[in-house]
């Protein structure tokens, strides 16, 4: 006979079964990173006065812009890597990659302008380009995993040195300049200034015609490197949350089985993850020739480590299936807050490393016991 | 009635193994049907050529009349054949909504389909429809779903495949690994999904789930098919000595 009763799950998780204490630790540690910058800026803004004797302040536009600006290149190369690593993949090659888009872009500008392409345009080209040298890496590393089941780990550390031998040769081992001046601007120039103090005042675009007076009591509010990334850090957040890509990320990244019993494109979908990795290391390499008005086939390679410190700080799990892009840009603003606040404090560069380095791990154990008081098992893989 | 599912002389073999040898089978709709057989009796290798996992080597299959061949597991579930095996099937990390249209996102446009998001709400109260169709209650839907336990998540899987129009429904050891209370609310599951008029091919061990649902049984051993039975008609020692090869019907003592 049909049992018409409800059936009835009790509740398990947060909520049910748990506890309130449970709940309550299991938030927190969701929330450690945000908790942990705040704390740490917090330190620095007692700390850096007092050390420097109430000359120097830590939270001033113009540090705070700074440590935007640094962390520009570091996120460029987080936010790809975000979903790489959400795949349960890793890309090895964004660093390289970076470098080479760099060298595309300026040579693509220097062309394009000395071709007597209008400035603007040339600069769109030079986007392009970096943009299309980067995607084609990509799709190369994506087909060789997704299609001929290459470990990424592999096929990214062999990319890295294929672009790297790339770079080197196409800027023929020096730096690409001769670019147009006019790119300075793009590069250096910002959304919004303030000039402090007498004849000063609040301007959208550089005020015309300044005197190295005013110059100094310049602040230069939203720089164009942090707009574009800000940009691409949104259209990364909308991805990621709001389309069938982003589910697939995750997907992916939790149960390949399932993905693809589910019939979801996994193939593709790698190739596209890849694709994309590339293409924000490439947006970094074009942002940096415009910053440096020069493309170097140097410049990415220190920032890849860095990169995947922050998305794994972030609370990216590097087994896969979870993880935010806030995360991530949490991740990159805790390298950059350490590093500066060290450099006010004086203390010695390495010893920046020395710190991030033991971040790194800290994230990774608080991961850990996260999944400790979720009763998670692991998945049996390394 | 006609079969929904037909194996005729069905014969699969892994070199010199005979894996599964001349198997012929009818599953009718609306009921539940249990496959018995002891550790590499050819159960699951019987259940994977109707799958679409492997091609048999003789042998033909019909499903709803139609002959098959699946050259892939996802093609089998295009036309309505859902296996479901404990956690394989699931993404862990996603919630409930979100696994049961895994692969069938439902989608908003926006700027004449330039741009297409997921359309959360809509997943969410499908997700609630077709759990209610089943009658399933959970507290709640929007948490991943490593957080639920073993037979939720097998309530989840059972309801995807309902949701999206399942016409057979394999089930490989779906008891194994609950708590008695959950064992028994899987099975109620699957009642309700004979109710609904849903065949389910149960593949156990587990003798007393066989007498708690199903209809009727086979036992194979050694690849061959050595009985077939409706439930009322045998008991567990009876099913043991099939298992075991003491019994078989297609040898005359």
């Amino acid at each position: 006979m049909a049992d018409t009763a409800k059936i009835r799950f009790e509740a398990a998780g947060p909520g049910g079964k748990w506890g309130r204490g449970r709940e309550i630790l299991f938030r927190l540690s969701r929330l450690w990173a945000w908790v942990f910058l705040g704390l740490m800026i917090a330190f620095f803004v007692v700390a850096v006065p007092v050390y420097n004797g109430g000359s120097v302040n830590f939270l001033t536009v113009r540090n705070s812009q700074n440590i935007l600006v640094a962390i520009t290149p570091v996120l460029l190369l987080g936010l790809g890597q975000t979903f790489v690593i959400i795949s349960a993949g890793i890309d090895l090659s964004v660093g390289w990659v970076m470098s080479l888009a760099s060298v595309v872009s300026a040579l693509a500008v220097r062309a394009a302008f000395n071709a007597g392409v209008p400035l603007f345009w040339s600069v769109v080209i030079s986007f392009l380009a970096a943009v299309a040298a980067a995607g084609i890496v990509g799709f190369f590393n994506g087909v060789i995993i997704a299609k001929l089941k290459v470990p990424a780990f592999i096929v990214t550390l062999g990319m890295s040195f294929i672009v790297r031998g790339l770079g080197l040769l196409w800027s023929e081992n020096t730096t690409v300049i001769g670019l147009p001046p006019g790119i300075r601007a793009y590069g250096n120039e910002a959304l919004f200034y303030f000039i402090r103090g007498e004849g000063g005042g609040f301007y959208f675009f550089a005020p015309p015609e300044i005197s190295g007076d005013m110059l100094r009591r310049m602040d230069r509010i939203l720089p164009y490197p942090v707009v574009i990334t800000a940009v691409v850090v949104a259209i990364a957040m909308f991805i990621l949350r709001k389309t069938q890509f982003g589910r697939h990320t995750y997907a992916i990244g939790g149960n390949v089985e399932a993905a693809l019993r589910a019939g979801i494109p996994v193939d593709r979908r790698i190739i596209q993850i890849y694709m994309l990795s590339a293409v924000t290391a490439g947006i970094g390499g074009f942002v940096s020739t415009l910053r440096y008005t020069a493309g170097s086939a140097v410049i990415g390679d220190p920032l890849l480590l860095s990169s995947i410190a922050a998305v794994i700080i972030g609370g990216v799990s590097l087994f896969g299936g979870a993880g935010t892009i806030t995360g991530t840009v949490i991740g990159a603003l805790i390298i950059a807050v350490l590093t500066t606040g060290l450099v006010m404090l004086n203390v010695d560069a390495f010893w920046q490393f020395i710190v991030v380095g033991a971040v790194v791990i800290i994230a990774v154990l608080i991961d850990q016991s996260r999944d400790l008081i979720i009763g998670r098992r692991k998945p049996g893989r390394a | 009635m006609d079969p929904i599912l037909s194996i005729r002389n069905l014969t699969k073999r892994f070199g010199g193994l005979t894996a599964v040898n001349k198997v012929s089978w009818d599953i009718y709709p609306g009921e539940v049907v249990g496959l018995l057989g002891d550790n590499g009796a050819g159960k699951s290798t019987l259940i994977k050529c109707v799958s679409g996992v492997y091609a048999a080597d003789e042998g033909e299959i019909y499903f709803a009349g139609k002959r098959t061949n699946y050259q892939r597991p996802i093609d089998a579930r295009r036309e309505g054949i859902e296996t479901i095996y404990q956690d394989l099937a699931l993404a862990n990390n996603l919630d409930v909504g979100a696994n049961i249209f895994l692969g069938r996102e439902v989608k908003r446009s926006y700027l004449g389909g330039l741009i297409k998001t997921l359309d959360e709400r809509k997943m969410l109260t499908e997700s609630e429809t077709a759990l209610n169709s089943l009658e399933i209650h959970f507290p709640t839907l929007t948490q991943p779903i490593e957080s639920l336990s073993g037979g939720q998540r097998q309530a989840v899987a059972i309801a995807r495949a309902v949701y999206w129009d399942a016409r057979l429904m394999i089930m490989d050891e779906p008891t194994n690994n609950l708590g008695v209370p959950e064992q028994q609310k899987v099975l109620e599951l699957i009642r309700k999904l004979r109710d609904q008029g849903v065949p389910v091919i149960l593949i156990t061990h587990t003798l007393p789930d066989v007498f708690a649902v199903a209809d009727r049984l086979m036992v194979m051993h050694r690849g061959r098919k050595v009985t077939e039975k409706t439930t009322a008609q045998t008991n567990t020692q009876e099913l043991v000595q099939y298992m075991v090869g003491a019994l078989d019907d297609t040898k005359v003592n």
